[in-house]
């Protein structure tokens, strides 16, 4: 005779909940997040508390309140009567300003030195090795300092112009001074004037204009380059076509350039400074200049990983299928190196960005400088400001990241 | 990562504030020396010496509260702080006190939440020039590069001299009077501005002071003086009688050399209040009886503390003017102890 007996039905006890391996890890999980949140809202609830046992709770209202303060270097209209918070505008666009400057030339720099590196001369490529190990072994704060300091013990000051002691460069064009570079700008004598947005900031309709007919002028001689393919293709006979491209480029930006008088303003010592042109300040140079050779030897070295993550056999392959050495770098080893190469750069440019706040050392009025500088300081908001800060940095971090990470993808190994 | 970073600030926030809202006076007994903000090093005020000991006419209150509430000059730690970072330095509980060039303004005593504890130097905005720029008058400024100490009260009113009237400049802002002196001397600033008894500190330390001119234009009024967080009236109450003492003393007689005598006891009941042989009033602000007495030997009375660290006979060379006593037709003027 045999039994059958169900299976012993199992009712759930608390204590399964630690000791039944099912359920261990989650309750783990819960716990951890719990006592996270908990802490969290401690520390939050703390600050709130002591903050308005202080007397100051959390508010943004002083935003609003005029600055009282001059700010030097501005791309939108700005002066001591406006708003805090344009400020921080202001600051937000110089610090954008030299992100993208030093992001660019990191970067140029950075590909130029790692492949030199690589470079079979002994010569070349030790002075590399130099310049790469001196420049991230040292804090990058000494070489902003150290740059700034160069620039105003060796450029001459404007007054030293006016004796002859020191003189204009490049045909009495280019003003090289301690207080920065002053070179020429272009000036449009049949202007087309401004277009407001939201009453906030101009924008220069010639400046718009420039742009949108070298986008038009990029994209017809693409076209033109697109139907000499597809003739190439169809019959093997690939139509002249350099002249039309290269008219096409230039033909209407010098038209639309004549259009609107488009001439140089020329800057002239007037009175204590340079007047007219564009001034590049002391403190954006050496900024920019310090930036980007500190992040290029990073950059340097991640080129040289990529190249190097690239086995000799691809190349060999390569020329042994009769590619030419270009067609080679372009088609076979960049592709490839450009996939190991692009998660470092985005770190390296998350870096740059992050490292321009350091700006105040040389009196560069970025974010940093603006927001959490001077109106911290006048209206004593230290959270809120931080807050605000801490925010405009993530934000412009996630958006190089994102805009990286499309490109990273575009280029990474196609897995079908 | 960022979020860590977030928390961290939150924490650090938290704490300090916690930190704030204890009684300074218990904590500095605790600890056992009084943490004192001062400049990062502006000679004749606040600066190190060669042996790394603090001295200067800032520099004496700190030591003065610090004898007056644990009776040793010397049992004060100094916190260097910029122009942007002391009011977060004293707001979070970083020092017990800021004597730091600070001018007494509305915001700052009202919104900052900070108590205000006397005047110890009557101080005007000025401008120094280069000679060889040839400049006599800050009306002919227009166009100037113009050095500034960033986060202080000079910024705001640089702004309104050169907007009301209607000039334009070229403002550079810097952290430390060490830098303004860098860009000041290599020509890539036209003009320093600053406190004029900071532009006189400044200029004493260059090497050819003749070569530089301060104008004659003082554009604002700068009281500056010691201060304390707001809502701790024990501890603002000491500060404020510790510098009170030291003008009184000054305009009764009281030196440090002849300071042991009188505490012998004097005909001048005044006299006999502050040096504690008559009453109690360093009782009343929870201090030993021998507070003033403590304080005023520390360096001696006002007029010998400005003096010794800025006054004709030093290299910077500041006369008295609004800061004589009251009785010399200046403005410093304590209230009666009694």
């Amino acid at each position: 005779m045999s039994a059958f007996t169900d299976p012993p039905k199992e009712s759930f006890r608390l204590g399964m909940l630690i000791y039944d391996t099912r359920y261990r890890s989650m309750t783990i999980q819960i716990v951890a997040l719990i006592a996270f949140l908990a802490g969290a809202a401690w520390l939050v609830n703390n600050a709130a508390t002591n903050l308005a046992a202080l007397g100051k709770p959390l508010q943004f209202s002083f935003l609003w309140e005029p600055s009282g303060y001059d700010i030097n270097q501005r791309l939108i209209e700005y002066n001591s009567q406006s708003p805090h918070i344009r400020a921080a505008f202001v600051g937000l666009i110089n610090t954008l300003i030299i992100a993208v400057m030093g992001c660019t030339t990191a970067t140029i720099l950075g590909v130029i030195i790692g492949v030199l590196r690589l470079s079979k001369n002994w010569l070349v490529s030790k002075l590399m090795t130099v310049y790469i190990e001196t420049f991230r072994n040292v804090p990058v704060l000494l070489w902003i300092v150290f740059t700034m300091a160069i620039f105003i013990e060796t450029m001459p000051a404007p007054r030293e112009f006016r004796s002859g002691a020191a003189t204009m460069k490049l045909f009495d064009t280019v003003a090289f001074t301690n207080r920065g570079f002053y070179i020429p700008e272009p000036l449009f004598s049949n202007s087309l004037g401004n277009i407001d947005v939201f009453g906030a900031f101009k924008i220069s309709n010639d400046l718009l204009a420039v742009v949108a007919v070298l986008i038009i002028s990029f994209l017809l001689q693409r076209a033109v380059k697109r139907r000499a393919d597809k003739i190439q293709e169809a019959t093997g006979i690939r139509p002249v076509t350099w002249w039309q491209r290269i008219g096409l480029m230039f033909i209407p930006i010098v038209i639309l350039l004549y259009a609107l008088g488009f001439h140089l303003g020329y800057p002239e010592l007037k009175g204590f400074n340079f007047k007219g042109g564009i001034h590049l300040r002391n403190s954006l140079i050496s900024l920019w200049i310090a930036l980007s050779l500190y992040t290029a030897a990073f950059i340097a070295e991640a080129v040289r990983a990529g190249i190097m993550a690239v086995s000799k056999g691809q190349t060999e392959a390569a020329f042994a299928l009769g590619l030419t050495a270009s067609q080679t770098t372009n088609l076979v080893i960049l592709p490839q190196a450009l996939r190991v190469i692009i998660p470092p750069l985005i770190s390296q440019y998350l870096n740059l960005t992050k490292n321009s706040s350091l700006a105040i050392a040389v009196g560069y009025m970025d974010i940093t400088g603006t927001l959490a500088g001077i109106t911290l300081n006048q209206t004593g908001r230290e959270m809120e400001t931080l807050i605000l800060l801490m925010l405009v940095y993530l934000t412009i971090s996630l958006s190089i990241s994102s805009v990286m990470n499309w490109y990273n993808n575009s280029v990474k190994l196609k897995e079908r | 990562m960022k979020k860590s970073a977030f928390f961290g600030a939150l924490t650090v926030a938290g704490f300090a504030a916690a930190m704030a809202s204890a009684g300074t006076l218990d904590d500095v007994k605790a600890k056992g020396f009084l943490q004192c903000g001062v400049s990062t090093g502006l000679v004749g005020f606040a600066a190190p010496d060669s042996n790394g000991n603090w001295a200067g006419f800032d520099v004496s209150l700190c030591r003065a509260v610090a004898a007056a509430v644990l009776g040793d000059p010397q049992a004060v730690k100094f916190t260097p702080t910029t122009g942007k970072t002391r009011f977060t330095a004293l707001a979070s509980g970083e020092v017990d006190m800021l004597a730091r060039n600070t001018t007494w303004t509305f915001s700052r005593d009202v919104d900052l939440k900070f108590t205000f504890d006397g005047i110890n130097y009557y101080d005007g905005q000025g401008f120094m020039v280069p000679k060889s720029l040839g400049v006599s008058s800050a009306k002919e400024l227009d166009g100037a590069t113009v050095c500034i100490q960033t986060g202080t009260t000079t910024e705001l009113n640089l702004a309104d001299f050169f907007r009301s009237n209607k000039m334009k400049y070229e403002p550079v802002p810097i952290e430390t009077n060490a830098e303004a002196r860098q860009q000041f001397l290599a020509g890539a600033c036209d003009v320093y501005t600053t406190d004029r008894s900071g532009l006189a500190a400044t200029r004493a330390t260059f090497e050819n002071p003749d070569n530089f001119v301060v104008l004659p234009e003082v554009i604002s009024k700068e009281p500056l003086g010691p201060l304390t967080r707001q809502g701790d009236d024990q501890w603002s109450d000491i500060v404020r009688w510790t510098l009170n003492a030291l003008i009184s003393a000054e305009e009764l007689g009281i030196t440090s050399a002849n300071i042991d005598e009188l505490a012998k006891g004097t005909n001048n009941p005044e006299i006999n209040r502050i040096l504690g042989t008559e009453g109690n009033l360093g009782g009343m602000l929870g201090l030993d009886k021998k507070w003033a007495y403590n304080a005023i030997k520390a360096g001696g009375n006002y007029g010998e503390i400005f003096e010794k660290y800025i006054g004709e006979k030093t290299a910077i060379g500041l006369s008295r003017g609004l800061n004589a006593q009251w009785k010399d037709g200046g403005l410093i003027y304590s209230p009666p102890f009694r």
